[in-house]
């Protein structure tokens, strides 16, 4: 089963490239670079998971607990707070990205008339 | 082309409930420290209700209170904010360090642990970081949404 | 086991929703099935025990469905693509797939890589050792905050999420950059030329 989940992973990030290697229209190769980073940051996730595993927040104390007691509790039972971390940065930059690769996407069209890269790898603008 | 803005039942409602997605972006930003959220999400949901009103009402009226020049003011402002809390972490001895929690003395540090006040320079940062995100994106759609295709302005028709 | 099953079940959904996004002809609806890959991921964050994941990744498609509408200016499709092309890309891809999916069986074999559900939090026999378990263990004791992820990205790891700032800061200027000329002067009466305009 965790082999299945690996694999379909990397189906996803090939599925990605084949979109920016072999597809002609920018907005498919826009659509690539996105599934390949949907891909990654999947990836990245599916490494911290620990099964039956609780989110990283610590819950209220309850009424005879102690602040250790319940860190040492959460430490045994959360699910890796690292690559969360990380991948949350990554999924704020991926729309940064989108956007500048959108604003490129509406120059080119405004210079060559058209989306596909046949035309414009012609260059006659 | 005049970006006219949608009927009458979309603006009624984007007046309705505007304010209440901006709350919603800034609650999401400020208890990030206590509950799932973060400044992050906070601050594309705060960026989406501006673009709500954008679309709602058409570019040339809101353009004339929300110029692009506003939003990249608040844009540096929040990068300011973060650099400002970073540097004074040298209060307390290097850079980012949490200074407010050095100030307030190691043993206070859990007392007031899951109310609104709490985790020193955390809730800050992610409010910093609320502004920044927000008023970035909004004058990105600001940006695109400006743009007009050469060939559809009146005196390039044929 | 029943959430790995449906972790499978919507990883699938997420392939053949891209499938669908990348070769249908009409491009709005393609950037539409794109929207439905990135709302799966968001319901598989929430189901990997990563709620402050979800919550973003939810919000940020959104914002790029927004985007990526107002890029979509034709409707169609219209390259064609020789069958021979599609041949070479097939196998090369084939040929990647399967040597990616042998390299990482054979780190999970050896051990640098955990296995699936069981994350190595404090460091093990071949993996350095990690800070995960410090984290987890001292986050609320040291900065006073109860969300661990939070406190890891602004008060542990505080310069990478400077580093992050900077990132955002540099590709919305070059948005602002990219569409800068065109959006000044189409606002005066007389219009400049497409050849001068679009320099």
């Amino acid at each position: 089963m965790s082999n299945a989940i690996y694999l379909l992973t990397f189906l996803l990030l090939l599925v990605g490239v084949y979109a920016v290697v072999a597809k002609k229209n920018v907005i498919k190769i826009i659509i690539g670079l996105l599934i390949i980073d949907y891909a990654v940051n999947m990836l990245l996730v599916l490494v911290g998971y620990r099964r039956g595993g609780v989110a990283p927040i610590l819950e209220p104390l309850g009424e005879d607990q102690t602040l250790e007691a319940a860190s040492a509790d959460l430490a045994a039972r959360a699910v890796d707070p690292l690559p969360q971390a990380m991948v949350l940065t990554s999924i704020v930059i991926g729309l940064g990205l989108t956007a500048l690769m959108v604003a490129m996407a509406i120059r080119l069209y405004e210079k060559y008339k058209t989306f596909d890269m046949n035309e414009i790898r012609k260059l006659r603008g | 082309m005049k970006h006219p803005g949608m009927t009458e039942i979309v603006r009624n409602t984007a007046r309705l409930i505007t304010g209440f997605i901006a709350l919603f972006g800034i609650y999401i930003a400020a208890t990030g420290h206590l509950s799932p959220g973060g400044g992050f999400a906070g601050g594309v949901i705060l960026a989406a209700a501006g673009v709500l009103v954008v679309l709602a009402f058409g570019r040339t009226v809101v353009t004339a209170q929300l110029t692009e020049d506003r939003c990249h003011v608040w844009d540096a402002a929040g990068a300011l904010g973060f650099l400002a809390i970073a540097l004074l972490g040298f209060l307390a001895g290097g850079f980012f360090i949490n200074f407010i929690n050095v100030l307030v003395g190691k043993d206070k540090i859990t007392v007031s642990l899951h109310k609104l006040m709490s985790g020193g320079t955390v809730p800050l940062a992610n409010l910093a970081i609320l502004v920044k995100v927000g008023a970035a994106l909004l004058g990105a759609f600001l940006a695109l949404s400006a743009f007009r295709s050469v060939s559809s302005r009146p005196e390039n028709k044929p | 086991m029943g959430i790995e099953y449906l972790i499978v079940v919507l990883i699938g959904l997420m392939v053949i929703g891209a499938l669908i996004a990348i070769e249908m002809r009409d491009l709005l609806g393609s950037v539409i099935a794109l929207g439905a890959v990135g709302f799966a991921l968001g319901v598989i964050d929430l189901l990997l025990g990563a709620p402050d994941l979800a919550i973003t990744q939810v919000v940020v498609e959104v914002f790029a469905l927004v985007l990526l509408i107002r890029a979509v200016r034709t409707r169609e499709d219209t390259s064609t693509q020789q069958p021979r092309d599609t041949l070479r890309t097939g196998i090369v891809l084939l040929a990647g797939g399967l040597l990616l999916a042998a390299v990482f069986a054979a780190l999970v074999s050896a051990g640098h890589m955990p296995a699936f559900g069981e994350p190595i939090l404090a460091g093990g026999a071949n993996v350095p050792p990690g800070v995960s378990a410090d984290y987890l263990a001292n986050a609320a004791k040291e900065t006073g905050a109860a969300n661990t992820v939070m406190a890891v990205l602004l008060d542990y790891r505080a310069y990478d999420t400077l580093g992050e700032a900077t990132v955002i800061f540099a590709a919305v200027l070059g948005t602002y950059a990219l569409l800068r000329h065109i959006g000044r002067k189409s606002d005066r009466p007389g219009g400049a030329e497409p050849e001068e305009a679009a320099r």
